[in-house]
């Protein structure tokens, strides 16, 4: 992709971040900014990339490393949101 | 992958796709009643992305790869599941600077081998658009990474949450942040472009580690919500800038999504506290000694002192009550008895509901979930916009553990540090109850609350955890 193209995404998804974002309820902001964590380690991406190519060891034992970090806040993110998330509960109608 | 990593068509639609399911996963956070469907889309556009990373090579390395995962995936895990939910703010604090700490290795790891993220032109250097976004990533990377190890250092209590004042702070901060930009420049400008070549992109990163470091030790425990979702803001740029080198869709749509996120997040911490965002980073707020001398007269004023049966008689001859936590609530882990009062309360047929301050507690929406945590309904929680005229006809305002939220001066003087922050209206109900540990101290802007001394205020003073069993005994 030339770098037009990715500059369109990126701006478009501002706006849909800043719509999107607006519309969640305050009482789920901490959810939230769990959630957002988890989500920014997709650098994963990268750090897969760094540690599946063969020819420079350095590159590739940093991207192993990266690896691991991301995996702690990939599964820890999710895994806390939902612990978050499954506590919100209605009133339950007892009455 | 040795040449040019031209991505395939349906590896681009897999990535799209996979940032979707990250716009489906906030856009489920609307409502409590969908955000964990949400949570699940977030999940399936995670493995989306891994998965199709991994096909895309090959599946080179993967056994090393899936070692990796595995370490990374059960502390994560393990973490997850044990963390008490008052740690909330520095859990979230750690997790940022992991994402930071990633992003400089990767930005590292595609400096020394640019090839294989096809970032290499014809003559064997970098492209000059990947090396500025390369370097930028690692930069914002940096400064996410060791701000968020202090902000994780501030909440754990590993450091003092007081401000840490250097002399000529601003001149520092901005002297490094202009050599970062002018070495990024150099760097791209410069004929050492090859991989790994050169010593510009070390020192980069090394001073951007410095620039996160001194931006975060000036800013009191107080602010820490503004600086969280700051940092989750810098996490997600630097994710961007590593989308932008890598051409990756996901990458970038999720960088915006982040980073619009933690800007917003900042945005309306700062507004409930009134102070602008530039205040807030310079940081040295509520430092002990500023405040204008409040700690001698609190002492001399008289005030109402009451017992917990004085505050059980007042609540169970009461039609409604409102609950307003503050961070003090999440220090005595009161939750789980407050919300057993409240449910004693309830059965003697008083109307019960919480007022939560956009800005109570270490991180935004603190206390909703320490009250979800509780059991709490949802549907018992208001924001202070929605509960605010309510207070006129509540009989009494339970005020536990929180301070500045409630001043009045905030409305009326205006020679206060907090003027024009908006407060909770507590003083309107017939009775206001506080619950704090003493009247030496003030909130942590410094600022004297007069509402203590006020004839329809009585004040409770205890452990919270310890008053609230207290009162629930008496009821």
């Amino acid at each position: 992709m030339d770098f037009i193209s990715i500059l369109s995404i990126f701006v478009l998804a501002c706006f849909v971040g800043y719509y999107v974002v607006w519309s969640v309820t305050p009482a789920l902001h901490t959810p939230l900014m769990a959630v957002t964590n988890a989500i920014s380690s997709v650098i994963i991406v990268g750090a897969l990339i760094a540690a599946a190519a063969a020819g420079v060891p350095g590159a590739k034992w940093l991207g192993l490393i990266a690896v691991t970090l991301a995996s702690v806040n990939i599964f820890g993110g999710f895994a806390v949101t939902e612990r978050m998330l499954a506590m919100y509960k209605k009133k339950e109608k007892k009455k | 992958m040795e040449h040019v990593a031209t991505t395939p068509a349906w590896a681009m639609i897999a990535y799209l796709v996979s940032g979707v399911c990250f716009i489906l996963a906030l856009r489920g956070l609307s409502s409590p009643e969908t955000s964990r469907a949400g949570n699940r889309y977030g999940m399936a556009g995670m493995a989306i992305a891994v998965v199709t990373t991994l096909i895309m090579q090959e599946l080179a390395g993967i056994v090393e790869i899936a070692i990796a995962v595995a370490i990374g995936g059960a502390i994560g895990l393990v973490i997850a599941r044990r963390i008490a939910m008052t740690a909330m703010p520095q859990l979230v604090a750690a997790f940022h600077s992991l994402v930071g700490l990633a992003a400089v290795l990767v930005a590292i790891a595609a400096w020394l081998n640019p090839g294989a993220f096809g970032l290499l032109d014809a003559e064997g250097q970098i492209f000059a658009v990947s090396r500025i976004e390369m370097a930028l990533g690692a930069a914002i990377g940096a400064v996410t990474f060791s701000g968020s190890v202090i902000a994780f250092a501030k909440l754990n209590g590993n450091m003092s949450g007081a401000p840490i004042l250097l002399p000529a702070r601003h001149v520092i901060n901005f002297g490094v942040l202009g050599a970062i930009i002018v070495l990024i420049a150099l760097y791209v400008l410069s004929g050492a472009g090859g991989p790994g070549e050169g010593t510009l992109v070390p020192i980069i990163v090394a001073l951007a580690f410095l620039v996160g470091f001194l931006l975060i030790i000036p800013i009191g425990g107080a602010d820490m919500p503004v600086v969280v979702s700051m940092l989750n803001s810098y996490s997600g740029w630097a994710a961007a800038a590593m989308g932008f080198t890598l051409s990756n869709s996901a990458m970038i749509i999720t960088g915006a999504l982040v980073g619009s996120s933690g800007a917003i997040l900042s945005y309306i911490m700062c507004a409930a506290m009134n102070r602008s965002f530039i205040s807030v980073i310079a940081g040295g707020f509520g430092q002990g000694d500023a405040g204008g001398g409040d700690k001698g007269p609190a002492i001399d004023r008289p005030y109402k002192k009451g017992s917990a049966d004085d505050a059980a008689f007042l609540l169970k001859n009461a039609e409604k009550v409102i609950i307003v936590p503050g961070y003090g609530m999440a220090v005595a882990q009161a939750q789980h008895v407050l919300r057993e009062m409240a449910e004693e309360l309830e059965e003697q047929g008083v109307d019960v509901r919480y007022a939560i301050h956009p800005v109570a507690g270490r991180m935004p929406g603190h206390m909703n979930v320490l009250l979800a945590e509780a059991n709490v309904p949802y549907d018992k929680v208001f924001e202070l916009e929605d509960i605010n005229s309510d207070f006129g006809q509540a009989d009494v305002a339970f005020v536990i553990g929180a301070n500045d939220v409630t001043n009045p001066a905030a409305k009326t003087d205006k020679t206060s540090p907090i003027y024009g922050m908006p407060v909770l209206d507590v003083e309107n109900a017939k009775t206001t109850l506080f619950i704090k540990r003493s009247m030496g101290g003030a909130g942590y802007a410094g600022v004297e609350n007069e509402l203590f001394f006020r004839d329809n205020t009585m004040m409770l003073l205890s452990d919270a955890k310890k008053m609230v069993e207290e009162i629930v005994k008496a009821l």
